[in-house]
């Protein structure tokens, strides 16, 4: 099972990078405004490459293009691997089916700090490096570092089980603190749960760039993991004897999924089911075997939230829905549809 | 073990120490001006601002104003504006002196008609007009035991509450408006209820010979305006079916969001998609996000793509104070002329 040959990985490589440019593009194409498609394909070229190359919008088309559209793209495709992979990493690291990005309280944390963001006015949740993102990254960070410290300051002989269980006090306290300050400022709740929902909308490019070089080192380190995970998939005792040094291995993959969640968290607010589905799903369709699960991840995951939030913003055109509602109603019964399928195989 | 225990409780007592941080500070109810009143005279703006000058200076703890039997004479109030029956039962031929208003656009009414003295308590968002008693009393979810705390002989609010009727503390609810005329009969309807049915009926008449004067200024157009009504910067909006929209139907306005709630399942506030509004390229663009979101005509113009509205390169990006465009009181007025003056800045055969 874990002899998949390189040859047999490349391809779904292949196959992933291409699912990926396909829904880009549609998801490009697509939108409330319905603007030349040839167009919009030659203002993008002319934008990303050196060639130049007249695309013959008006210049509102090309601001929508360049602007408001594949910004939102982009982001769709780096939050959307970001939270995928985190969630087949902490899948892993925890041999939990259910375990999710989310599992150690960076939802929670992440809410409690825009919250106090929002009340405080320290910005306005839009922009480069605005305080309400500094903020959720903050808070998240700082709730799973809490869990981390008081859970493996727990009984060692439970494993796992007491940092888990750690993990979800730590979301209750953060989650009541974050209520408890939202209820005192009723003025800003419409913003507060507006962020609490998730969603892509982008200031233009600054969103991306500030994600964009985290998500790239960080889905690269964890692309590298699965064969680590798959040695940690028999056990701990186990994988001691083979040789690795469980906890400190552990230590380094979660933080560096809970650093992926954070930044991803910081720029797109809370969107649920990603992580722990897409994951799955991908194990559910192509085997159990990390090596196979946290590469294609990354693109089952960009390609999904790329899809979602081309719904959100379609469906009722001209207005909105966030983006959770959208990975939540197709993606569950996406998500029964595979298992059903697999499990009777 | 309790080292690292130790930290995390002092982490987390710093993040809710640095959370409350803003928290506004109680201000304590204690002006009562009741006892001091002399028999309300209605119309009679003197002895109203002499009320108010004594509610300065009479800073009375709660404790002693509860001693305090404000015996007064006057004026029957309307029954039909009652909706207590202990009030109709021990108040006939009293008007309350010590109101508690959970509802800031009520709490702007009672001031506007010369009731401003009566009133003892507000909540924490009727912080207009300034000398209004803000406590910390919430409109959202209010503390049945903190109310009655202050001893009110009348409740404010915007919402039917039962639980006052169960220990028999008269209220009287205001509910959002849904028009004009709806505003001025709440306003004419807490002149009864306050004994100042004859500064109601002033306040009133100067808000509708104002907006009559806004609303008669407007050069005729063959082509009506767009416009978009911004409430917060996510892009949320208010469709022509909410009290908002009908004041810009009164200017003959045009609404980019009606489409995005056309079937009224997002209750008239749909959340628009930005490359909508872009396409949509309204006239004018309103802001009521100013103090939420902090939002200016600047900000606005920075946002990626906005540069390409006709709004923006002609400066037809209009800031409106929030909460004079959600509070459906006196201010209304302050909502409409500020209407009144962009559209007639807008020439009637635009160039482009």
């Amino acid at each position: 099972m874990n002899a998949t040959p390189t040859t047999a990985r490349a391809l779904w490589l292949v196959a992933g990078v291409g699912f990926v440019l396909a829904t880009a593009t549609f998801a490009l194409l697509v939108g409330p405004t319905s603007i030349p498609m040839g167009g919009t394909l030659r203002e993008t070229v002319d934008r990303l490459t050196p060639f130049n190359i007249d695309s013959g919008l008006t210049e509102t088309q090309k601001s929508i293009v360049w602007n408001l559209r594949l910004p939102r793209v982009v982001l769709g495709l780096l939050v959307g691997a970001s939270l995928a992979t985190a969630g087949g990493t902490y899948q892993g690291v925890f041999r939990n089916p259910l375990a999710d990005p989310y599992l150690l309280g960076i939802a929670a944390g992440g809410g409690l700090g825009a919250t106090i963001a929002f009340v405080n006015d320290f910005g306005d949740g839009g922009g480069a490096f605005d305080g309400v993102q500094i903020a959720a990254f903050i808070g998240a960070l700082t709730a799973v570092a809490v869990a981390w410290l008081a859970g493996v300051a727990g009984d060692r002989t439970h494993g796992t089980a007491t940092l888990i269980l750690t993990g979800v006090a730590v979301a209750s306290f953060f989650t009541a603190l974050q209520t408890f300050l939202q209820q005192r400022n009723t003025e800003n709740i419409r913003e507060i749960y507006t962020w609490l929902l998730g969603g892509l909308t982008t200031s233009g490019w600054s969103e991306v760039m500030q994600l964009l070089p985290v998500a790239v080192v960080l889905l690269f380190v964890l692309a590298l993991s699965g064969q680590t995970l798959d040695v940690m998939a028999v056990g701990d005792e186990e994988a001691k004897l083979l040789g690795l040094a469980v906890p400190q291995i552990r230590f380094g993959l979660l933080v560096a999924a809970s650093l992926l969640t954070a930044a991803a968290v910081a720029v797109s607010g809370l969107i649920a089911f990603v992580g722990l589905i897409v994951p799955h799903a991908v194990r559910l369709i192509f085997g159990a075997s990390f090596r196979i699960i946290v590469p294609l991840s990354i693109f089952a995951g960009a390609g999904f939230l790329v899809l979602c939030d081309l719904a959100a913003r379609t469906i009722l055109t001209p207005a909105e829905i966030p983006i959770g509602v959208i990975t939540a109603f197709f993606g569950a019964p996406f998500f029964v549809m595979i298992l059903r399928t697999t499990s009777s195989r | 073990m309790k080292i690292r225990l130790l930290m995390c409780i002092v982490a987390l007592l710093g993040l809710v120490a640095a959370s409350c941080g803003s928290d506004t500070d109680v201000e304590e109810a204690t002006s009562d001006a009741g006892a001091e009143t002399a028999p309300a005279d209605e119309g009679d703006v003197a002895a109203d601002e002499d009320a108010l000058a004594n509610a300065d200076a009479m800073e009375e703890t709660l404790e002693e104003e509860a001693t305090d039997d404000a015996a007064m004479d006057d004026a029957a109030m309307e029954d039909d504006a009652m909706d207590d029956a202990a009030m109709e039962d021990d108040a006939a031929s009293d008007v309350p002196q010590r109101i508690v208003s959970l509802n800031p656009t009520a709490t702007e009414m009672l001031f506007a008609i010369g009731a401003g003295d009566q009133v003892i308590a507000v909540d924490q968002f009727s912080y207009f007009p300034e000398e209004a008693p803000v406590t910390d009393l919430s409109g959202f979810e209010p503390n049945i035991e903190a109310i009655a705390g202050f001893e009110p002989d009348l409740v404010i609010t915007d919402a039917a509450l039962e639980a006052l009727d169960a220990i028999s503390i008269a209220n009287h609810v205001v509910p959002a408006a849904v028009d004009l005329d709806d505003i001025y009969a709440q306003i004419e309807q807490l002149g009864a209820l306050t004994g100042n049915v004859g500064e109601a009926a002033e306040v009133v008449l100067q808000m509708q010979t104002d907006i009559d004067a806004v609303l008669a200024s407007l050069p005729a157009r063959e082509t009506p305006l767009t416009y978009y009504h911004e409430l917060d910067n996510t892009l949320f909006s208010v469709t022509s079916s909410t009290f908002i929209g009908y004041v810009y139907e009164l200017f003959g306005l045009e609404n980019i969001a009606d489409p995005a709630d056309a079937d009224g399942n997002s209750f008239g506030y749909p959340q628009l998609n930005e490359e909508f509004i872009i396409t949509a390229n309204p006239d004018l663009i309103f802001l009521a996000d100013t103090l939420c979101c902090e939002q200016t005509a600047e900000t606005a113009a920075a946002r990626p793509g906005w540069d390409q509205l006709s709004a923006v390169q002609n400066g037809n990006v209009i800031e409106l104070n929030d909460d004079v465009v959600s509070r459906w009181g006196p201010r209304i007025v302050e909502f409409i002329e500020a209407v009144g003056t962009a559209v007639n800045e807008i020439e009637t055969a635009p160039a482009s």
